[in-house]
């Protein structure tokens, strides 16, 4: 088993009309044991744009508390705050820098741009980034992700649509992963804010 | 392969750590104190690597009370996990890193809640209601989930930890001959004996 597999994780974000939404299980555990059922994996970088950092949970604080150091630094020099797509190359920089000893997360980014066009995109541990118009998807359930995905997912989604089809395509994916679950968080951004919501899942 | 766990209610944490220290096949102390006091309402009990134990928790135990000196204010139970945390983290990616694991308890006397933190030597953190850490765990989280309720008493809590310990000398393969027993709610910390609970 690899250090990726270690913690447990499945995040998933997927474009709409004028809307993305972002979703993770709520799992922490030390391989298949399970430690913690409210762990966060998702965090809000700005008002419209949310990083997902599946993979190993220390690198998850680690980098999310980097992240918020440079957002805000940016923030103050360049008096705006980040658009989605600078702040995936400023994460996928940050992975590089470390080539030879990496972080072990592959971040999920989704946002709205200033003209409120969707964006998503994710990248791998050393920060190749992967430019996607329909979903990303990261963690132990990847590949259940891909397939709920590549069945459920439709163009042109508005958020209640959108809501719906993120949070069936990851409560079935987790139920066959062992090394996540245990309910989910799920972040729609629209133009007139973000809708969070809990959801239940299996809990086993 | 220490027994290491502790209990948070609405108001107080429980911990519980095991007093002997091993080495190999080798029984070499029996009255060791594996919890470390920080500041008055807030304790971590530590096991793993033996030198880095010690080592690491006197580290944080120094900068811990050198921060209360210079602010004239104690970290809450947050800010001391969180404080662990990003030492341990940045040790992790050093030359030298501590294998250590962590449950740090405490009171906030701010807030009016108690805080139990789970630290491990990857110095993955997460704020948990109860908690175990090494082998101790496969057995300690089945009574634990089975029992524990978010609206536990003391006393309730103190019932909990003695049916851990009979869980343990039932069914692990080490006898544990004693435990430190340590209880922090808006007092401060105190030790308990095993005939207290």
């Amino acid at each position: 088993m690899s250090i990726m597999q270690y913690n447990g994780s499945a995040i998933v974000a997927m474009a709409g009309k004028d809307c993305v939404a972002i979703a993770a299980d709520k799992r922490l555990g030390q391989r298949a044991l399970t430690v913690d059922t409210d762990f966060q994996k998702v965090f809000p970088i700005t008002d419209r744009t949310y990083v997902g950092l599946p993979g190993l949970a220390t690198d998850v604080k680690t980098l999310y508390d980097r992240f918020r150091m440079r957002v805000n630094l940016y923030k103050h020099r360049e008096e705006r705050t980040i658009e989605p797509k600078t702040f995936s190359h400023l994460v996928s920089h940050m992975l590089y820098e470390r080539r030879f000893g990496p972080y072990f997360v592959e971040p999920i980014i989704a946002g709205l741009d200033k003209n409120d066009k969707p964006y998503i995109c994710g990248m791998d541990l050393i920060g190749c980034l992967d430019f996607a118009k329909d979903f990303i998807v990261g963690g132990t359930a990847s590949d259940n992700l891909y397939g709920m995905c590549e069945s459920l997912w439709e163009p042109d989604l508005g958020p209640n649509d959108l809501f719906e089809t993120i949070s069936q395509a990851l409560l079935a994916a987790v139920d066959r992963d062992a090394l996540s679950g245990w309910g989910a968080v799920v972040h729609i951004i629209t133009p007139e804010g973000v809708i969070t919501r809990d959801i239940k899942g299996r809990m086993d | 392969m220490d027994a290491q766990f502790a209990i948070a209610g609405r108001d107080f944490v429980i911990s519980v750590t095991d007093k002997g220290v091993m080495s190999s096949i080798l029984k070499m102390k029996k009255n060791q104190d594996k919890t470390c006091q920080l500041s008055s309402h807030t304790f971590m009990s530590v096991s793993g690597e033996p030198g880095d134990t010690s080592n690491f928790s006197e580290y944080i135990q120094g900068n811990v009370k050198l921060y209360s000196v210079r602010n004239s204010q104690d970290l809450s139970p947050s800010e001391t996990a969180n404080f662990i945390r990003g030492e341990l983290a940045d040790a992790l990616r050093s030359r030298s890193p501590s294998h250590v694991n962590l449950l740090v308890a405490g009171y906030d006397k701010g807030a009016g809640e108690a805080a139990l933190y789970w630290i491990d030597y990857l110095s993955a953190m997460a704020k948990v209601p109860f908690a175990s850490h090494g082998y101790c765990g496969y057995f300690l989280y089945a009574v634990m989930d089975r029992e524990y309720t978010p609206d536990i008493t003391l006393d309730g809590a103190k019932a909990l930890v003695k049916k851990c310990f009979e869980v343990l000398k039932t069914r692990f393969v080490i006898d544990f001959a004693d435990y430190t027993i340590k209880v922090v709610d808006r007092d401060g910390t105190r030790e308990l004996r095993q005939d207290e609970l």
